[in-house]
């Protein structure tokens, strides 16, 4: 009897089973509805720039709140699509995406697999050293690395963005060995077993099972290059290689002067589309991603 | 005789593992000495030198006269001001986003619908979302100022323009923009708090604030040091939303971060020893302050055991 409710109490839809009272629905009803306020002026904004991105220049000017623009016009977003250095920055942008995706994501994963599965001297010191490096601002290192990019003679190209994202992501190594550590560690001695080399146990045995985990981190290294700024600002110094962010923001302020608002906000929710399209399809990952980083 | 054989063999083992495993790890230790490591002690070199990129830099070598040059220039204490009163947001984030999170965490529909609502803003590109609030702060047409004259008749505040009102409007937006993350983080660490400690509470006739009070807060407090370092940390380091919404730093430098002081230096003045030397002076910063957090992490984080 007595484990009975112990195992009531501790069960996890002990707080739909509580009876909930009228007073505690009439609170629940209130906390919702002020939340619900709150959310909505969360995205007002957002809202806002896409209906900008619709308007003429006289419903902008107005003076007026809008937020159906009548006539709709998609006309800015075709102008925008037409600019030759918008389309280039959307392309340096994939260009960078991709070597560094698929390079550092390689890099990452095998040195998480070596940290969460294999023995080898100073382990642990080695991690904390690779962990620690997180805490070092970029502004830290920006003037050193341009100084060293452009000794190299990379800063009229994508290299130093490719580059340095080639030898991996510490954030990404960190879940990555999170995640191994759930995974059996028998499996190494089967691999073995079965002929296996540490870099086919790798490959054959541990990459497809951490498919998932690495899936997200991909995603969010793919949000995360997609929205830079800082760096492609410092080191790309030739406009044909700027990256998407560069050139919305030179948009901000060459047609601000023009009060092109409209063209200016259609730029931005083109650039904007990419990440929360991801975002709202993979959101349960993402935010859990996010949640576990805080309680670790 | 037999057992020293056995181990002999191990360690053979154990040294092919070994070599592996360097090799495994060693892409990102590269990475880490050629573009972090490197580029430190480099910038501590260079921040002892007249060095513009141009001359030499060992040829130039000044000893410690950037930084005291630095120390005695008015825009990098506006900027050092400017970068504190930013940070008034973290402490309005946190309470916002706690007491959010603590709604979210009772029984109401559209959880997870109100959840991505407020995470929005995160996942936005920081140079969109700058440039639209930037456009939500114009003073002419932009959206604050159309409410604020459709509810007062008088025209609003020039947000950007002036010196107080565009501090107003930095930490406004950057609570937008964090908000969300707070949210979920706060959401993660409530639901990890057993049920039965409020239900004890509830016997012991305990009323919401002392539930508040005595469980909430303090259970949460991993939760609230992890979210107050990174933000710390990360609001030392504001640079992008100031360089789009006010470019030239606002009127008297009033927008101007230390981040942006360092970047207008070195990539706009050519000034790359002195702007190294507000870079080993941010690293320092940022250094104490995780060191100090840390070393006060055991005296007020309290976890479930």
């Amino acid at each position: 009897m007595l484990s009975k409710t112990k195992i009531k109490a501790n069960s996890k839809d002990y707080q739909t089973a509580k009876v909930v009272t009228p007073r505690e629905r009439f609170i629940n009803i209130v906390v919702f509805v002020l939340l619900l306020l709150l959310a909505v002026v969360m995205v007002f904004p957002l809202i806002y720039m896409v209906a900008t991105s619709f308007m003429t220049k006289n419903q902008i000017l107005s003076g007026s709140l809008t937020l159906f623009p009548d006539p709709i016009l998609i006309g800015k977003y075709s102008e925008v699509l037409n600019k030759a250095n918008f389309i280039s920055g959307i392309f340096n942008t994939i260009k960078v995406e991709i070597p560094v995706l698929i390079i550092g994501g390689f890099t990452s994963s095998l040195a998480a697999f070596a940290f969460a599965k294999m023995n080898f001297r100073g382990k642990n010191m080695l991690f904390l050293a690779l962990l620690a490096t997180i805490m070092i601002p970029f502004a830290v290192v920006m003037i050193p690395q341009y100084v060293l990019f452009s000794k190299l003679g990379w800063t009229n190209s994508l290299l130093p963005l490719i580059i340095p994202g080639c030898f991996g992501n510490v954030g990404m190594i960190f879940f990555l060995r999170q995640n191994l550590y759930s995974i059996p560690s028998d499996l190494m001695d089967a691999a073995k077993l079965d002929g296996c080399n540490y870099f086919t146990t790798y490959l054959r045995v541990f990459l497809p099972l951490m498919k998932g985990a690495l899936g997200t981190q991909l995603m969010l290294w793919f949000m995360g290059i997609w929205n830079d700024y800082l760096a492609p600002t410092i080191f790309l110094r030739s406009e044909e290689t700027w990256t998407l962010q560069v050139v919305i923001r030179s948009f901000n302020s060459y047609y601000a002067i023009q009060s092109d608002y409209a063209l200016i906000m259609a730029a931005s929710v083109i650039a904007m589309i990419p990440t929360l399209l991801l975002f709202f399809i993979f959101q349960r990952v993402i935010i859990e991603s996010i949640a576990i980083s805080g309680i670790k | 005789m037999e057992k020293t054989k056995v181990k002999v063999q191990m360690s053979e083992m154990a040294k092919r593992e070994e070599r592996w495993a360097w090799l495994f790890i060693a892409a990102p230790f590269i990475g880490f000495l050629c573009f972090m490591a490197y580029p430190i002690v480099f910038a501590v070199v260079a921040s002892m030198s007249r060095w513009t990129g141009i001359n030499s830099l060992l040829g130039n070598m000044v000893g410690l006269r950037n930084y005291i040059e630095i120390l005695q220039d008015k825009n990098f204490w506006t900027a050092m001001l400017n970068t504190v009163i930013y940070m008034i947001g973290i402490p309005i984030g946190m309470i916002l986003g706690g007491a959010i999170a603590m709604g979210l965490n009772r029984k109401i529909p559209m959880k997870r619908a109100l959840t991505t609502m407020y995470y929005v803003p995160v996942v936005s590109s920081l140079v969109a979302v700058s440039i639209l609030w930037a456009w939500v702060f114009n003073y002419d047409y932009g959206l604050l100022n159309t409410i604020y004259k459709f509810l007062t008749g008088n025209h609003g505040p020039n947000w950007l323009g002036d010196e107080t009102m565009v501090k107003v409007a930095m930490i406004i937006f950057m609570t937008w923009k964090g908000l969300g993350t707070s949210i979920i983080l706060y959401l993660a660490g409530l639901q990890n708090i057993p049920r039965d400690y409020y239900e004890a509470a509830e016997i012991d006739g305990a009323n919401g604030w002392q539930k508040l009070r005595n469980i909430t807060v303090p259970l949460l407090s991993p939760v609230t040091f992890y979210i107050l370092i990174t933000s710390l940390i990360g609001g030392f380091q504001v640079f992008v939303e100031v360089q789009v919404m006010v470019p030239a730093g606002g009127k008297n430098y009033s927008a101007a971060t230390v981040v942006f002081y360092l970047y207008e230096k070195a990539f706009e003045h050519g000034q790359l020893g002195y702007g190294s030397a507000i870079a080993v002076i941010l690293a320092i910063i940022i250094f104490i302050i995780t060191a100090l957090n840390f070393w006060g992490q055991d005296k007020w984080v309290k976890t479930i055991d």
